[in-house]
């Protein structure tokens, strides 16, 4: 067991390899059946089937697994809404559109270790009573799609799901479908939509998909994070996950480093590892150094932005980063050094979220382009003040009023960039006026 | 001298041709339905919206989307509204090699700018034209989802990742002498391995 | 039923409501006005616009309040300074991208976002960026579009699918491009196209034909009634001086809902051509110009020798049918006769009329399209179909394989098909099910026993039952039921005219019938009164001018017999006279008894016969139900369609510039505009 230290700059110790849920993230190993036996994955599923549906999700409960898609919520007591016995066709749907900006974990385990996914996708639908799972794919991971289907076939091929699936009574299919270039089918219910066969337009909520989802019947959505280390839970216990991070921040994380750093990579650590450690220990720090560090978006381009200050101590779990005004979201950790222009950053954001905003309602379709096109006055250095203020008031009007949480996501980095360099956005002003 | 994304297009053109499922999509096509409950074939739409868009070099034609409405009962507009909503669905003719570079926050920080324009210069091409000899479409894409391995490109269902201006080059040459690439990390790495 | 009501409170108010309703509803009932754009009672809820944002105590965001249901307790806030900070801010979002345009723009006066805008419109632009252009789309001759106006509320596009049946509209594209269009621009296929334009809550859709006409505030309104089909759709005709400039509906939730066809909202510029101004005597095989005096002199003496017969046309009033049946009267019986088209009957009124309520249609689980096309005969009656068609009603059809907007199991073309297997099996399972027969079957009918066996048949299958008559008879003109309630009838049920001899009448006055031209007349004497000058004048020795239904008040009852008004809303072109004041003067000088002075007088004496048709807008009563016989005989007829064209079924729509336009655009060639690579 690790012990958790929560100062900086005190030595801690990697994440031990044998307690790694991922085996096979970079994908030194065979990353399909022969290589996945050898990692433990199938191994006793039909003993794990053999529990109680009810059994399974406390079981999941009690590790305090939190969704590894953004919102970390209790993946346990999502399953719990599910309706029991309705005699309807219950769904499991798992999210691997992965395209949050900085975010890039889903991708390593489908490619490299698919069967991890394969069997948390079997159990997870066993709880939740589900006989057919959807796995949603972004269309852009065509390698990686035909990864995933290749591991289908080999687990239909040795029984573990069909029919029967390992030999535990329980009839299993698993589909995948593809997306097509749409990061709003991220979002759950775009996402339903879309494997309807729709425009990825989010539903209104409620009623919520574990009522009225696919098709109109139950449903769950889960991330392929999360569906992927239940395997292991259920294998080596709640307790041994909940051993590692801290109360109800558990477990280990894929975190994804990506901008100014000196080696960008992906890596499974503990939950609640510091960032500084992150960066300086997996990353070989920042480049030009950690004086050279401006900030850090800590959880994919959704959450705010944290100035070097707050990089210095912070956990990145779920309670500390939003303690600390921002959150873990995808564990998308993009750091930012001197030499760029944070504005800019925040910029191609803002232009990011303008294009795949989906048009639906009012703020986030013409609040995304407002913004935007307020953002590149703002990196040109020609908003004032006032306009930097007016800037904010608009985050700030679609903030909260839109259908999903994209216009959120979208106002956030924005309102972040203000908080944090309001004083620098106003010299740049300054000084081009100076100029002309 | 188009002005935006092909896949981002809200106009779509015919091709001139009759479009047809070869025999092989009509057999795929048959088992991506079985994917779906009974009932809900509409759900096949983009599955088909992609085996449409391989049997007519790379793009989505009225012709296409007048087939599919018709393998799948569906109105006309829910499909064109589906093609046009998606950005892989590209609704003009594109080149054999669609060049998607991405342009968001972490590429950029790592340079994803240079990476542009060494594209265009190699290829001869702005962004969202094609080139003279219809070998390269370029176009500038959100985030690809490969950020630890920024900057990166798409050529078609192809990633290259860790990208300078000199591997890029080279990316861009061989694709133009015939000669095959080394797929995803351009610096030997094993996918997003801290190494 | 008080489990279905739930305490809630509204800013502070205390009210019981329905569970089942939305916030939005609930508010309504408490008195607080919700702003809207997207939400429509009629279509399914989009929820899109956010301009309906109202506070939920405890909740930590704002709410869309079209979109929310109630909770017990729930306690509802709509004019806290952050509801009004909200909806300020979606009302910004907007206007951004509007072009604000007001001036030029046909819904100016009468927009929902420039009346939203006055309340929580800022005074001035924050937006200092460039605003979006949109091309404009074609939709047909019908529909106008300015589309950088849309606000995405999707209105038009869910009324399309889900009202007209019609999946034609869409919005493509994402983001600040989504556009809204149709299929490749093509033209909208629906006869009921144009209720898009009061759908638009802005001006991106307004109508083609009124564009630049007017301002809402120069135009008198005047309640009226669609007379273009049976079903009496409600409808407001917009005038300025003496002349129709628009035609909108007017909600009836028993009958239109608040829908119209495109042939009433659109044929009006058709109310003014080819009129007939001024009476017409024909001199040497051709009508020449003359004057009331001289021709009815000529028609008072033809009166004083010749025995008339008097034909009743697809558009005359009650008023006007009751003054031909009273001044027929002077020369005996069975000398009217409404039933140009050979419509067969039995005694009751539940042989001639729709006898399910309109507003019931979509409650039926089976229906039997028997000989009739409700598409292009009667569009609203088609809604109505298609609902239940939503509702899983299944749908069969006998006569011509026509096609509609709705899947229908075709299964042959006579009578006969009636007794089918498949369909026995499914009016067996039925537990609603409803018969229309149409126009298509009922013309051709020669033997009562036909129309007998189809009450026996019904009455069998459960159509008819105590407590409810679902066999319905369908045709498509206004006039009919009322004609035939007055009795404007002669005594043949079935073939009306094959039993008149040729020598029996020697003088035909036809009351806007083109039947007059029929070669049975050929011997006749023939008077044609009308407004437009088509064949039936054409063959007349004598053509007097009367008003269109839209300048003299009228009673019309519609097909499931619920009388209403259509009132006068502008003078007579040219000289025209109402008919009955000219039956007047020819019963004065004829010396007949024919006692009202005035319109008011004629209208309480119709009502003094027949006190069902004062009660207005309520359905008549059957007296007399068609008593059942046992047997069950079909005879053999193949059916023939009323209506060929939907916008063509009139001398009116006929004369309509714009109805010849969606002939052209809309059936001919319908991707005029498709762009090709």
């Amino acid at each position: 067991m690790l012990l958790v230290l929560k100062k900086a700059g005190e030595v801690q110790k990697m994440l031990n390899e044998k307690d790694k849920v991922f085996q096979n993230l970079h994908g030194f190993q065979e990353p399909f059946i022969e290589g996945a036996l050898k990692r433990g994955s199938w191994s006793n599923t039909k003993e794990i089937l053999s529990k109680d549906q009810n059994d399974i999700i406390e079981l999941v409960k009690s590790s305090q697994l939190r969704g590894r898609g953004g919102a970390g919520f209790s993946t346990g007591l999502k399953w719990s809404f599910m309706p029991k016995n309705t005699g309807k066709q219950h769904y499991l749907v798992v999210n691997a559109d992965e395209s949050e900006p900085g975010t890039c974990k889903d991708r390593e385990i489908i490619r490299n270790d698919p069967h991890t996914l394969v069997e948390g996708c079997l159990i997870a639908s066993y709880a939740i009573q589900a006989t057919k799972c959807y796995i949603y794919i972004r269309g852009e991971y065509h390698h990686e799609y035909v990864q995933l289907e290749k591991a289908i076939e080999e687990a239909y091929e040795r029984g573990f799901i069909g029919k029967n699936a390992c030999g535990s009574g329980f009839d299993f299919d698993l589909y995948v479908h593809r997306g097509a270039g749409a990061y709003i089918c991220g979002e759950e219910t775009a996402l339903l939509e879309s494997l309807e066969g729709k425009k990825g337009q989010p539903r209104l909520k409620p009623p919520f998909p574990a009522g009225v989802g696919l098709y109109g019947m139950p449903t769950t959505i889960n991330n392929v994070e999360s569906i992927a280390v239940v395997p292991t839970i259920l294998r080596r216990g709640p307790d041994w996950f909940k051993s590692i991070g801290v109360e109800n921040n558990t477990g280990t994380k894929i975190f994804c480093i990506s901008g100014n750093v000196n080696k960008p990579c992906t890596i499974e650590e503990e939950m609640g590892i510091p960032l500084k450690e992150l960066v300086e220990k997996h990353c070989d720090g920042v480049e030009g150094g950690w004086d050279n560090l401006k900030a850090i978006v800590p959880g994919g381009s959704s959450t705010p932005m944290l100035p070097k200050n707050i990089c210095e101590s912070v956990l990145m779990n779920f309670d500390d980063l939003k303690a600390n005004g921002s959150g873990l979201g995808t564990a998308g950790v993009i750091v930012v050094n001197k030499n760029n222009d944070i504005a800019e950053v925040i910029e191609r954001f803002a232009h990011f979220y303008k294009h795949e905003s989906c048009g639906q309602c009012t703020p986030c379709r013409e609040g995304t382009g407002w913004m935007h096109r307020m953002m590149q006055r703002l990196v040109r250095g020609e908003i004032s003040p006032e306009q930097i203020e007016l800037l904010e008031n608009v985050t700030k009007q679609v903030e909260g009023h839109t259908i999903c949480a994209l216009g959120d996501a979208a106002a956030w980095p924005i309102q972040g960039l203000i908080k944090n360099f309001k004083s620098e956005l106003i010299s740049k002003y300054n000084k081009k006026l100076k100029a002309s | 001298m188009s002005s935006n994304h092909p896949g981002l297009s809200n106009n779509f053109s015919r091709s001139g041709e009759k479009f047809s499922w070869s025999k092989d999509n009509l057999r795929s096509i048959k088992n991506i339905i079985s994917k779906y409950p009974k009932g809900r074939e509409q759900s096949a739409v983009m599955p088909l919206l992609y085996l449409a868009q391989e049997q007519n070099n790379n793009w989505i034609s009225i012709e296409c989307i007048e087939t599919i409405a018709e393998t799948l009962n569906m109105p006309k507009i829910r499909v064109t509204e589906v093609a046009s909503f998606y950005s892989m669905y590209n609704t003009r003719p594109v080149g054999e090699n669609l060049v998607q570079i991405c342009r968001t926050s972490p590429c950029w920080l790592r340079g994803s700018n240079k990476i542009t324009k060494t594209i265009c210069k190699e290829t001869k091409c702005e962004i969202n034209d094609t080139s003279d000899d219809n070998k390269f479409t370029v176009v500038e894409v959100e985030c690809l989802g490969a950020c630890s391995n920024g900057p990166m490109i798409q050529i078609n269902n192809d990633f290259f990742e860790d990208l300078d201006e000199e591997s890029t080059k080279k990316i861009i040459d061989n694709i133009k002498e015939g000669k095959p690439n080394v797929i995803g990390s351009q610096k030997g790495r094993r996918s997003s391995e801290n190494a | 039923m008080s489990d279905d009501l739930i305490n809630i409170k509204v800013n502070q108010k205390e009210i019981k409501v329905d569970k089942n309703l939305t916030v939005m509803q609930a508010c309504e009932i408490a008195g607080e006005e919700i702003p809207r754009f997207c939400y429509h009672d009629k279509l399914s809820i989009a929820g899109n616009c956010r301009m309906c944002l109202v506070e939920i105590e405890k909740a930590p965001k704002l709410v869309s309040s079209c979109t929310m249901p109630l909770m017990e307790g729930m306690s509802i806030i709509t004019n806290s300074e952050r509801v009004n900070a909200g909806r300020k801010g979606v009302m910004e979002f907007l206007l951004i991208n509007h072009p604000l345009d007001c001036p030029i723009c046909d819904q100016g006066g009468e927009c929902d976002l420039q009346d939203q805008a006055m309340y929580y419109g800022f005074d001035k632009s924050r937006y200092k960026e460039n605003k979006r252009a949109v091309d404009n789309k074609n939709m047909g001759p019908l529909v106008n579009t300015i589309m950088t106006r849309c606000i995405h509320c999707t209105r038009c596009v869910r009324f399309a699918t889900e009202v007209a049946g019609v999946p034609e509209l869409g919005m493509l594209g994402r983001g600040e491009n989504a556009e809204i269009t149709t299929y490749l621009e093509q033209s909208i296929t629906s006869e009921l196209s144009g209720n898009v334009i009061d759908l638009c809550p802005v001006g991106a859709l307004t109508s083609k034909p009124y564009q630049f006409k007017a301002r809402p505030w120069e135009l008198k309104r005047t309640d009226s009634i669609d007379i273009f089909d049976s079903v009496g759709s409600n409808i407001r005709v917009d005038s300025r001086a003496e002349e129709i400039l628009r035609v909108t509906p007017r909600t009836n939730e028993y009958i239109n809902e608040e829908w119209i066809s495109d042939k009433v909202r659109f044929n009006y510029d058709g109310y003014y051509q080819q009129r007939i101004d001024t009476p017409y005597i024909k001199e040497n095989q051709k009508l020449s110009i003359s004057n009331w005096e001289e021709s009815l002199k000529v028609l008072k003496d033809k009166l004083k020798t010749l025995k008339p017969l008097a034909l009743i046309g697809e558009h005359v009033d009650l008023e006007t049918g009751y003054a031909i049946k009273k001044f027929m009267s002077n020369y005996g019986k069975d000398n009217v006769e409404c039933r140009t088209d050979n419509h067969a009957i039995l005694e009751s009124l539940d042989s001639y009329r729709f006898n399910t309520p309109l507003n019931d249609i979509e409650n039926s689980d089976l229906i039997i399209l028997v000989g009739t096309n409700p598409k292009i005969e009667t569009p609203i009656i088609n809604h109505k179909i298609f609902k239940a068609y939503n509702n899983d009603a299944k749908v069969f059809n006998i006569g011509e394989n026509i096609s509609l907007n709705y899947k229908t199991e075709y299964l042959g073309e006579s009578l006969s098909y009636l007794n089918n297997e498949n369909l026995i099996k499914a009016l067996k399972k039925s537990t609603n099910p409803l018969i229309i027969i149409g126009s298509a079957f009922l013309n051709k009918i020669k033997n009562n026993k036909t129309l007998k066996s189809i009450f026996s048949y019904a009455d069998k299958y459960k159509v008819i039952t105590k407590e409810k008559n679902n066999l319905n008879f369908l045709n498509p003109y206004a006039s009919r039921v009322g004609q035939l309630i007055i009795g404007n009838t002669t005594s043949n049920l079935c073939e009306p005219f094959s039993n008149l001899k040729k020598d029996n009448f020697e003088l035909v006055l036809s009351f806007g019938s083109e039947y007059i031209s029929n070669e049975q007349f050929n011997n006749c004497f023939k008077v044609y009164f009308g407004h437009h000058g088509d064949d039936g004048a054409m063959g007349s020795d004598i053509v007097l001018p009367t008003p269109l239904y839209t300048e003299k008040n009228g009673t019309f009852v519609n097909i499931e017999g619920r009388p209403q008004e259509a009132k006068k809303c502008h003078n007579p072109i040219g000289s025209a006279k109402e008919e009955w004041s000219i039956l007047k003067k020819l019963s004065d000088e004829l010396s007949f008894d024919f006692i009202p002075n005035t319109f008011d007088q004629l209208r309480s004496e119709l009502f003094d016969k027949h006190p069902i048709l004062s009660d207005y807008h309520e359905i008549i009563a059957v007296e007399n139900p068609t008593s059942i016989t046992p047997d069950i005989e079909f005879e053999d007829c193949k059916a023939e369609y009323p209506v060929s064209n939907f916008y063509m079924s009139d001398v009116i729509s006929k004369n309509s510039v714009t109805m010849a336009k969606c002939v052209e655009e809309i059936i001919s060639t319908p991707s005029l505009l498709e762009k090709s690579a």
